[in-house]
């Protein structure tokens, strides 16, 4: 689950990390009153769950109160496209107002998990405000990792030699080197998936400021984050794999007009890449998951069928513990009540396979059987 | 003889009296597996399905059942602590079935095992089976096996079932199959797997599915290339999978250039593995291997 960058520098706040003084506006006209009380001046932020807002004309630094409110009645409302979202965009609801910071140096630095080293790492760079990813390819020589022992946590040696790293002397080491402390232990008690400061800025009188603040949960953790889960912001999210979630079904939209209901993560990647060389590309990823009933099927058949780019439905099920005739009836019940005509291609295999396919025949449905991948291919091609 | 399991395997199942651990501890049992005892703390005393005896403490039912291999059930807000019950308890091997342990958890467990005289299969995985010796611990429908000379290793639960069901459909038995885990950190990797396989003396070749995230399957290309004297062909699931976006799996995200299909089909063909071809030519990719070994 992402969180807003208003809603992490509320986080940061409470553990001692400066951050501008800022507000949030909802409106135009607020936009320009809290520019006003800021002093005429204030940076305006467009608060989406999406990175690369800054190229895609999100953030405004703005000299009048009236500019504010020009830049922000031209954004709120509107879908914001960067480079890290689809051509739709996300919606821009609410604007970050902050202060204008004199800065002197901007650094980068991120908490995430390093896979390979099966540890959390914190990763620092003195090229801070840059897309860090073009850093990391142009000059790799200028990101510095640090792992980060479990049962130790990050020790004060290893700031001090991020800060060396970095360049940085006097005070702001010192602050930067408490700062990191003070991000592991945000990154520790709210289970994140990524902590990430771009930029974190010296200020002229030499003061430690987050400008930004991205926080990434983990979501098999929210569950002991109840006041975590109150900050989700669902309009931020796709609309069809929000509902999903709801119903703990693995859904992610994609570009093609194929919809696909698998069992299982892994068969369910294999049957999108089926499809592709079929030349059907999938309309979604879609892992029902085990223990379905008949009504979780029909709910994420229903899902399937309320995109309106899906032209032919697969449905690929290995009956384990999702059996054969549940995943038929659940099929059934979606198509009847979406009243769909759409072609239906299965290939069922395992528990309950004939009482699963006798289900089908027996629907009035056009149902399509295919016995392998291969000709779950051919028949998705064919229809 | 196979991989990790054989007609030694004495099983304990932890969370054994829920929905889950109920339905798969008599799958198992009646697949043929040893299942000697379950453990649910609070339900010590009680008896499941006629003979398995329910102990509080892995502990106690260790002691009392010298059980050697521990699978696990229970729920992701109580795994961290069953899986090092079971390390306190010197079981050797444990296969963790839940899915959706918070990483965080994983990261501290994982250093755990690491200096303990354990071998952790998952979590999030289907586990693992020997078909020879009749011995299930996991939740793969059992019938879809055929003991054999083929080792099957995979991250996820029903893509493996699809592999074992297109070489059975060939009349290609299995050695052992195992399913190491779809999450960012887990016990036992691949190159792990692939090296039991290769010390086998019951296993001619080994049928290998990976995919996106993370770099294990560089890994295992790795040790492929500088180790491995079997043949081994592999599948990549995932080239469909558009960037920064979970598949399912916790682990099957596209986070950089090693952790697409691209990158790890690459490094395979590099070590000299068989590529298959489409999720649909596993069986067959099989059966060509093992017409040029015989």
């Amino acid at each position: 689950m992402k969180l807003h960058e208003y809603q992490a520098k509320e986080i940061f706040s409470r553990y001692g990390i400066l951050v501008p003084n800022s507000k949030v506006a909802y409106t135009d006209e607020e936009a320009r009153d809290i520019t006003n009380k800021m002093g005429g001046r204030a940076a305006v932020k467009a608060q989406v769950h999406a990175g690369g807002r800054g190229k895609a004309g999100g953030v405004k630094i703005c000299q009048t109160p009236e500019e504010a409110y020009t830049f922000a009645k031209s954004i709120l409302g509107k879908y914001l496209v960067t480079p890290q979202t689809d051509n739709q965009g996300v919606p821009v609801n609410s604007l970050l107002i902050e202060e204008l910071a004199e800065i002197e140096s901007e650094i980068y630095i991120a908490i995430t998990i390093d896979r390979d080293a099966r540890s959390t790492v914190m990763i620092t760079s003195p090229a801070g405000g840059s897309d860090i990813e073009e850093v990391a390819n142009a000059t790799p020589e200028i990101i510095f990792s640090e792992p980060i022992e479990p049962v130790l946590g990050l020790m004060p040696f290893q700031t001090r030699r991020m800060t060396r790293q970095l360049g940085i002397e006097g005070s702001a080491a010192r602050d930067i080197a408490k700062l990191m402390i003070s991000l592991y232990q945000i990154y520790l008690d709210n289970d994140c998936s990524l902590l990430e400061i771009n930029p974190l800025i010296i200020t002229k009188d030499q003061k430690v400021v987050a400008l930004d603040a991205k926080l990434d949960i983990e979501d098999d953790a929210l569950f002991r984050h109840k006041d975590l889960q109150d900050l989700r912001d669902r309009s931020q999210e796709d609309q069809l794999e929000a509902s999903a979630s709801d119903q703990d079904i693995a859904y992610v939209n994609l570009d093609g007009d194929t919809g696909c209901l698998v069992n299982g993560a892994g068969l369910a990647m294999a049957t999108l890449d089926v499809a592709n060389a079929a030349g059907a590309a999938p309309a979604n990823f879609l892992d029902v998951g085990g223990g379905a009933t008949d009504e979780k099927v029909a709910e994420a058949v229903s899902i399937i069928l309320s995109d309106p780019k899906v032209k032919r439905v697969l449905v690929n099920v290995f009956g384990g513990i999702l059996r054969c005739d549940v995943a038929a009836r659940g099929t059934v019940l979606a198509y009847k009540r979406n009243n769909c005509t759409l072609p239906l291609i299965v290939r069922m295999l395992g528990t309950n396979l004939e009482e699963g396919k006798e289900i089908l025949r027996n629907s009035g449905l056009n149902v399509i059987f295919a016995d392998t991948l291969t000709e779950a291919a051919k028949a998705i091609s064919e229809s | 003889m196979g991989i990790l399991l054989d007609e030694h395997s004495r099983i304990l199942v932890q969370g054994i009296t829920g929905t889950e651990g109920s339905f798969h501890a008599k799958a198992c049992k009646a697949y043929g597996t040893n299942v000697v005892a379950g453990v649910t703390p609070g339900k010590g005393g009680q008896v499941f399905d006629d003979d398995i005896p329910v102990f509080d403490s892995v502990e106690q039912a260790v002691k009392e059942t010298a059980a050697n291999v521990s699978l696990i059930f229970v729920p992701p807000p109580f795994a961290a602590d069953a899986i090092t019950e079971s390390i306190d308890a010197e079981i050797p091997l444990i296969a963790c079935i839940t899915e959706g342990i918070p990483v965080h958890d994983m990261i501290k467990v994982r250093r755990h095992v690491d200096r303990s005289p354990v071998r952790l299969i998952g979590p999030n995985c289907p586990g693992m089976i020997n078909p020879a010796a009749h011995c299930k611990v996991g939740i793969m429908p059992g019938a879809i096996h055929l003991p054999g000379r083929v080792g099957v290793v995979s991250r996820s639960g029903t893509l493996t079932y699809e592999a074992v069901g297109q070489l059975t459909s060939l009349g290609i038995g299995q050695s052992s199959c195992v399913g190491i885990g779809g999450d960012p950190i887990i016990g036992t990797s691949f190159a792990e797997v692939l090296q039991l396989y290769d010390e086998d003396p019951e296993t001619d070749m080994v049928v290998f599915i990976g995919e996106i995230g993370g770099s294990m399957e560089q890994q295992a290309a790795e040790y492929i290339k500088n180790h491995m004297q079997k043949p081994v062909c592999a599948l990549i699931v995932g080239a469909s999978a558009p960037p920064g976006k979970r598949m399912g799996h916790a682990g099957a995200i596209i986070t950089g250039h090693s952790a697409t299909s691209e990158s790890k089909t690459a490094a395979l063909k590099d070590a000299g593995v068989t590529i298959i071809p489409s999720p649909a030519d596993i069986g067959t990719t099989a059966q060509n291997i093992l017409e040029q070994i015989n």
